[in-house]
């Protein structure tokens, strides 16, 4: 007679388990306010297709308080979901290779975070030029 | 050894007579040299002769040994008692069927492993009067991370996606397939894929990212999965510019 009887464990709460679990749901999760902003993006976009009045009622709604907290916290998320992006992209590029030496994975992400400032920067310079 | 003792919590489980697998604690005489794997030779040799757990080269080469300590997927001959002050526990490898103890059935990876062409196979077949095929450092450099892999299966025990749905090829399998074909001697790239490209390949994998955490051999199978996310994507784009057969 067959003895065997190979036991198979179920996995509820899986990710509750490990430190690093949790994380990776947590920065998972920071995805959604990630596509709450581009909602805002493209309410206003539609808001500017319906005339001046409804744009300039938009930018209105906007400096509200409440808008205001929405903002900052969806700038915290979104900023703690590109922190980790450019945490894991050394993971998911090819041996970047510079001078006959490999990088290193945290000069990668520190590329990465360099571009983003210089970027955010110079996107913050041009609409405090326009708003001049 | 010393007269200090720490004690050992095994997860045991004998299929004729355990309905599912349970915790046994021992005290076991320890002395901060002693590796994981010598805890359990010690339980094995003095305390209960009937524990079942898989060893050969105690090094850290042969993958054997891989198990959960405190819930982390470890190599018990790499890891060490002291860095686990008065109590460990020692469970079987995560996401694996529990045969006995901490034995764990291994047929779904072997399986794995056969399907990838896991050898080279040449670009063109030359006779042997034309010498080996060679390759430069340079070349090698390109695979060699990734043929460090000791198929100990702790990436697979760290893939939650591989827990949730075995037919997931896997970090390790992914990261062998890819040290292929990315030696400059072997063709075989387009036959495997169709493995990477199938709904049981790369894209199976959301990025989690501990498989590498947790490799004892730094292989970075991470690394190999997102790699050949790109490579699927390309081959499906560009197999309507150009014929199918430019895999590298
Ligand atoms: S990739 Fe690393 S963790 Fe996975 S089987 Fe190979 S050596 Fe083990
Ligand atoms: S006994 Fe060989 S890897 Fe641990």
């Amino acid at each position: 007679m067959n003895k065997r009887k190979p036991y198979v464990r179920p996995m509820p709460g899986w990710w509750r388990k490990n430190p690093y679990f949790i994380e990776y749901m947590i920065h998972e999760g920071t995805a959604l306010f990630v596509a709450a902003y581009a909602f805002v993006l493209l309410f206003g976009l539609w808001r500017l297709s319906q005339g001046e009045a409804a744009w300039n009622g938009f930018i209105a709604a906007l400096q509200s308080p409440l808008s205001m907290l929405l903002h900052l916290i969806l700038l915290l998320m979104i900023g703690y979901h590109s922190y980790t992006w450019f945490k894991i992209m050394p993971r998911t590029l090819p041996p970047l290779i510079i001078g006959g030496k490999r990088v290193s994975a945290a000069a990668i992400t520190a590329g990465g975070f360099i571009a983003t400032l210089l970027a955010s920067l110079a996107l913050l310079g041009i609409a405090w030029g326009i708003s001049q | 050894m010393t007269d200090q003792t720490m004690s050992i919590e095994v997860m045991r489980y004998r299929p004729e007579q355990d309905k599912e697998p349970w915790l046994q604690s021992f005290e076991v005489p320890y002395s901060d040299d002693m590796s994981v794997l010598q805890g359990l030779q010690y339980i094995r040799d003095y305390l209960d002769g009937t524990l079942a757990f898989r060893w050969s080269c105690r090094q850290a080469i042969c993958g054997s040994c891989g198990m959960m300590v405190d819930g982390v997927p470890k190599l018990a001959c790499k890891t060490f008692l002291r860095d686990y002050p008065g109590k460990v526990r020692i469970e079987a490898l995560n996401h694996f069927p529990i045969e006995r103890d901490l034995v764990v059935v291994l047929d779904d990876f072997i399986d794995k492993l056969e399907s990838i062409t896991p050898y080279i196979v040449p670009k063109e077949d030359k006779p042997l009067s034309e010498g080996e095929y060679q390759q430069t450092p340079a070349q090698m450099d390109w695979y060699a991370q990734f043929s460090g892999c000791i198929n100990c299966l702790l990436c697979y025990a760290a893939c939650p996606q591989y827990g949730l749905n075995q037919d997931f090829l896997g970090p390790g399998a992914i990261a062998l397939l890819h040290r292929y074909n990315q030696d400059s001697r072997d063709g075989a790239c387009e036959q495997r894929m169709e493995l990477l490209a199938a709904q049981e390949g790369v894209f199976n994998c959301t990025a989690v990212g501990y498989c590498s955490e947790v490799c004892p051999k730094a292989v970075d199978p991470a690394n190999a999965v997102n790699l050949n996310k790109t490579a699927v994507a390309k081959d499906y784009f560009l197999r309507f510019a150009r014929p199918k057969g430019g895999c590298k």
